[in-house]
């Protein structure tokens, strides 16, 4: 390449360097998201925190890997370019210069497995003796909760104190799902025919829900598998515990009673519970409380009437390949549109 | 496969093993990760049947109090392995006339090797029979299904092994047999044969010995 | 059949049934890059349309089953159907002209191993025609099980793997013969081409990991069809078992694909740098400690499945062990560059990219390797940042470099430039622009293989972004179609050595006669040509001897056939197994039989 031709280009590089770097900061605006509920670098579980120590660490030694590698081929590119007068140094290498470049990963990974260890022992600790303990049980698509000590079953949103330690037994019934909170924890598997177990404490209460969400491809409607965690004060958890251990609602209004006919002579009972009545199914979610959940359908459609409706006519509309069978009539079900109503009117009266 | 023969003369290897040798000994390498997987499924769920009780069992077991008979037949089999080792032996013989020049020492030989060989799959067949007339199959247990798959391959392997035998004794009857090459050809036919012997010897404590 | 060169008339022949017949390394080699690349766009496509679906929250472009099997064929399509073959086609072309040999170790059983590859690829895609695969690349059972799979798509998965794994088992014992046996006098170990120490050590891989992946697919096929319980937790199996054995064969099958890229750069970046290689030795034991580790190293894909403390551990420091001959790779090519004289055209600038862009993949595999991180990154797009860094920005990329390298070797013509480096810098911004967003979204919680995600995580502007760089990817490829056939339609000019590089393939013409070279070539120094071109030490003259060349046959393609149809009928009709073993049977015969003189 000939001086001219050289000149040419930088001017026009530095014609457009303005041009980029506007086009970056743009870029960096637009992107520029406050709100990541499934952020795995915020801190507000015990195990989220001790796994920070590596993480952190790793994230540091990278990117400092990262830029001396760029760096360094930035400049090789451009001093070592080819140009009139130049010749190539002729040489084949240099043990010493090996030996050092051997020695700075070593050094590397040996930073990084100090913290990494650490973490893997504190992870192994034995369970708290206070802990509240909590089957999570995976199904297609959806996460069961079962509170051992205090025979509570709930489906989708877990309800846990801040500060006390929760050790969760991790099951699934069909394929293999993934527990995830990133906010609280990292993920653990769960596999059919193996009990995993993680635990953890919630930092603190706060009134809007940590999100969760299936993290191992199972099957088709594996993205529609989430979950919340609400985390409470000891006291609200506590109340919060006695509500859901007591039976479901009585039916306050005449359409609600009419919806608990129905749900009681028809197929619902197969597969969900109502504590206290003959709606003792296991196969779908426990619907003792469903009216106090603030979702449905594992965490895709905010809890109300209509969307019940929407998700009794044909669940499979909302939420692909949903095992639920479809009970509208026009969907081949055996419940008319007023019978869905009154069903959903049932349901959301559980509170 | 003779191809190599063609341009090989040309500059010998560089290894000074001859390419079909050495592509013999590589495929051999790569059996043996095939057999280590298949042994080591069986090694994974070896003890499950007994842990959930579900027989036939592989051999005399006390559950609960009550005891159950072992569905392997170790005489049998123990006959079987000898005809199976006696085979290496005969193929040794066979390597032996087909690179000292005597012929027929090599075809005997060959046509030893291939008839310990089918009375060995004939012991498995008769084996795989009864086995399924006591009740034992693919889908019994995981016993079943890890015993058929395991002792199954490797008898697909003898009777491949029975194959390449009996197309080469064939070819030895030719005008020519097997040409100045056939030193060449019955070792790498040996070298095959050897290992599905050995594999046999891992096999047979393993599965039919060991509790 | 016993000519002098330069008259090896019925072997010029062209037209169809000379490729379905030929056992010529280098056509072989050619087939492979076509079949791959027109795979490689298959690919490509499908990718688009799962970017198109994820370029907004809650998209509504592709329904879930659908986007399930795409992301599983664009992985099995990328991987077995794209970047591999495309790493077989260059060893193909290479491995004899590189070593200075006039064919490889078994010609026709390399044309075989192409043919049972076609078989498998056919196999495999014309699933989309009944149910494609939809459980992940990796099928993890129970999921891929008949409970929980009832269709025919796993069942075109386990078939078209096996068979898939058949042709590479042959390539890979064909190859490693070649290497160790057929050199040039003079071309010891350590004066290898590292492309072709890369080739080594791959096809070794392919030897020993492949046997457990044909177990793996055994027992699934075997539970799903004939009644076994392997994977079946209800009856006793276990679905981790699927997972280790998926593994062992999974872990270094990833070096299958990067080690070819790295075999090319190296190649590339001492012509260019118009120097030798920096630290050939370094490099070389690189790759071998590569490989090695590699076996011991496939429990980190299983960290968060449960497993105890201690083998967590085990395998991070093994994991974390192989930075260290990666990061000697990386240096020793920046060393190379080091004080040369850098001509910057399209092979070259794909090179450096390839250095840069791989680093950013091996460093985000090194943070991984740390269990407890990798419990927060496991299953995210931060994975699927950090694999697309690897294989598209390293092994396509490389792939890329070594198309405009040797393509004057392989068809006597040189691509157009000014399209390469419009290509070279649409491909580098597409890359970055796809994939770095990617480690981002992983960090904020964004788990792989959905579908759809909600409008409040987050997500939705880098996704957009993303979207748009794998449109600016497309055009990338696009282009380099273009110049393809752009410049296939010019004369061939290229001379023998355009760009006076020192290994053996450019001792002979562009594009190589069928017979490779009339001589075979003395080597006398690592850098042969370079090091006869500074001693002054002419060619040989052709002697006049007879040069001995395999005919062509149709065995290789009839014994594929029967493969292929043998192996469809577990999931067709068993009459296709039968009417199969018949074809493979007579093809053995007249394999056996057919003379080779």
């Amino acid at each position: 390449m000939d001086d001219t031709r050289w000149a040419r280009a930088r001017a026009q590089t530095q014609r457009f360097l303005p041009v980029m770097a506007l086009a970056v900061v743009a870029v960096l605006a637009a992107a520029c998201e406050t709100n990541l509920p499934q952020s795995t670098t915020v801190i507000e579980g015990s195990h989220n925190a001790t796994l920070w120590v590596p993480y952190r660490m790793v994230f540091i030694l990278a990117a400092i890997v990262f830029v001396a590698v760029m760096a360094l081929t930035v400049i090789f590119s451009i001093t070592y370019r080819e140009r009139p007068g130049r010749t190539a140094r002729q040489f084949h290498g240099n043990t010493r210069l090996e030996i050092v470049w051997t020695l700075i990963p070593i050094i590397i990974v040996t930073l990084i497995s100090v913290p990494t260890v650490n973490a893997i022992v504190a992870e192994a600790q034995p369970i708290a003796a206070n802990a509240l303990r909590v089957d999570a049980i995976g199904h297609q698509w959806w996460f069961e909760f079962v509170y051992l000590d205090e025979k509570v079953t709930t489906a989708n949103e877990l309800h846990i104190p801040e500060g006390r330690e929760v050790a969760f037994n991790l099951k699934s019934v069909d394929v293999i799902h993934s527990f995830w909170v990133p906010q609280l924890a990292g993920k653990t598997d769960m596999v059919p025919g193996h009990v995993n177990d993680i635990k953890f404490t919630a930092l603190r209460a706060r009134p809007e829900p940590y999100l969760g969400q299936c993290a191992e491809f199972c099957g088709t409607s594996h993205a529609n598998m989430r979950f919340r965690v609400f985390v409470h004060t000891e006291a609200d958890f506590a109340a919060w515990l006695k509500s859901a251990a007591a039976n479901g609602a009585n039916p306050a209004s005449a359409l609600e009673k009419q919806g608990q006919e129905i749900f009681m002579r028809s197929a619902c009972i197969g597969c969900h519970t109502v504590q206290g009545s003959a709606a003792a199914g296991k196969v779908g979610p426990d619907l003792t409380h469903v009216g106090s959940r603030t979702t449905i359908g594992s965490g895709i459609l905010v809890n109300t009437p209509e969307t019940l409706e929407k998700w009794i006519a044909n669940s499979a509309d909302v939420k692909p390949g949903s095992k639920m069978p479809p009970m509208a009539k026009s969907d081949g079900g055996a419940l008319s549109k007023e019978e869905i109503t009154a069903v959903a009117a049932y349901l959301s009266g559980l509170k | 496969m003779a191809q190599a023969v063609a341009h090989a003369p040309a500059h010998g290897t560089n290894t000074g093993i001859e390419n079909r040798k050495l592509l013999m000994w590589l495929f051999l390498g790569s059996e043996c990760l095939f057999f280590g997987s298949l042994i080591a499924t069986y090694m994974v769920f070896k003890f499950d049947v007994i842990a959930r009780g579900v027989g036939p069992f592989p051999h005399d077991v006390m559950i609960n109090g009550v005891l159950h008979h072992g569905i392997l037949d170790i005489p049998t089999t123990s006959a079987s392995t000898f005809v199976l080792l006696m085979s290496s032996l005969t193929m040794v013989f066979a390597v032996y006339g087909a690179q000292h020049a005597r012929p027929t020492l090599m075809k005997l030989s060959l046509l030893a090797t291939i008839v310990l060989g089918l009375v060995f799959l004939g012991f498995q067949v008769y084996e795989f029979v009864t086995f399924v007339h006591e009740g034992l199959t693919l889908s019994t247990n995981l016993f079943g299904a890890t015993f058929f798959l395991l002792t199954g391959f490797h008898g697909t392997h003898v009777g491949v092994g029975v194959l390449y035998l009996i197309s080469m004794l064939a070819a030895s009857m030719r005008r020519n047999g097997l040409g100045a090459d056939a030193g060449a050809h019955v070792e790498i036919a040996g070298l095959y044969w050897h290992f599905v012997d050995i594999v046999w010897i891992v096999i047979f404590p393993l599965l039919y010995l060991m509790p | 059949m016993a000519t002098a060169a330069g008259t090896l008339a019925h072997h010029a022949e062209s037209g169809v049934w000379s490729w379905l017949t030929t056992v010529d390394h280098k056509r072989i080699g050619v087939l492979y890059g076509i079949t791959a690349f027109s795979f490689f766009i298959w690919g490509g496509v499908q990718a688009l349309l799962i970017r198109t679906q994820l370029a907004v929250p809650n998209g509504e472009v592709i329904p879930a089953t659908l986007y399930n099997q795409l992301f599983t064929m664009h992985a099995l399509t990328m991987i077995f159907l794209a970047v591999m073959p495309l790493g077989a086609s260059f060893s193909n072309f290479l491995t004899p002209l590189m070593i200075g040999a006039r064919d490889v170790a078994f010609p026709r059983l390399n044309a075989l191993s192409f043919w049972v590859f076609a078989g498998g690829a056919v196999i495999l895609t014309s699933s989309f025609f009944f149910e494609a695969p939809g459980a992940g690349w990796f099928n993890y059972v129970p999921l891929a099980g008949r409970t929980y799979s009832p269709g025919q798509g796993i069942d075109f998965y386990v078939i078209g793997l096996t068979v898939l794994g058949l042709s590479s088992l042959m390539a890979a014992l064909n190859f490693a013969v070649t290497i160790m046996n057929m050199r040039a006098p003079g071309m010891t170990m350590m004066r290898l081409p590292v492309f072709i120490w890369m080739v080594l050590i791959i096809s070794f891989l392919l030897i020993l990991a492949l046997p457990p992946l044909t177990v793996a697919l055994i027992e699934l096929l075997f539970d799903r069809n004939y009644g076994t319980n392997f994977f079946n937790p209800a009856e006793g199996g276990d679905p981790i078992l699927w997972q280790h054995l998926f593994w062992i064969f999974g872990h270094p099958e990833v070096y299958v694909l990067i080690l070819p890229a790295m075999g090319i750069v190296s190649e590339v970046l001492p012509v260019f740098s118009r120097k030798p290689l920096f630290g050939y030795s370094a490099i070389v034991f690189a790759g071998m400690a590569i490989a090695f580790l590699g076996w011991a190293v496939w429990s980190h894909h299983m960290f968060t499945t449960g497993m105890g403390a201690v083998p967590r551990t085990i395998f991070a420091a093994n994991t974390m062990l192989i930075a260290v001959p990666t990061g000697v790779k990386i240096f020793n090519w920046l060393g190379t560059m080091y004080g040369g004289s850098l001509r910057f055209n399209t092979a070259m600038s794909f090179s450096v990219a390839f250095i840069a862009l791989f680093t950013i993949g091996g460093i985000s595999g090194v943070m991984h390797a740390s269990p407890p991180v990798d419990t927060q990154q496991q299953d995210t797009y931060f994975i699927i940042a950090h694999l697309h860094y690897v294989l598209v920005g390293g092994a396509v990329t490389g792939i890329f470099s070594g198309i405009f390298y040797w393509f004057p070797k392989m068809t006597g013509r040189l691509l157009d430039e000014r399209l390469g480096m419009t290509q070279f810098w649409l491909w580098f911004i597409g890359v970055n622009m796809t994939f770095f967003p990617m480690h981002y979204l992983g960090l904020v919680g964004m788990p792989r293989r959905i579908y759809t995600y909600d409008n409040d995580l987050g997500w939705g502007f880098w996704n957009m972004f993303e979207t748009v760089g794998a449109f600016v990817i497309a055009a990338s490829v696009l282009l380099f179609v273009i110049n393809f056939f752009r410049t296939m339609q010019q004369e061939p000019t290229a001379s023998d050595n355009p760009w006076d590089a020192p290994t053996l393939e450019w001792a002979t013409s562009s594009p190589p006669p069928e017979h490779d070279f009339d001589v075979i070539p003395v080597v006398r120094a690592r850098d042969p040509l370079w090091y006869n071109r500074d001693h002054n030490i002419q060619a040989e003259q052709p002697t006049g001897e007879h040069i001995h060349l395999p005919p062509p046959s149709y065995y290789p393609l009839l014994l594929a056939v029967g493969v292929s149809v043998l192996a469809v009928g577990p999931i067709s009709h068993i009459a296709f197994t039968a009417l199969g073993a018949v074809i493979a049977v007579y093809g053995i015969w007249g394999w056996a039989l057919e003379p080779t003189e």
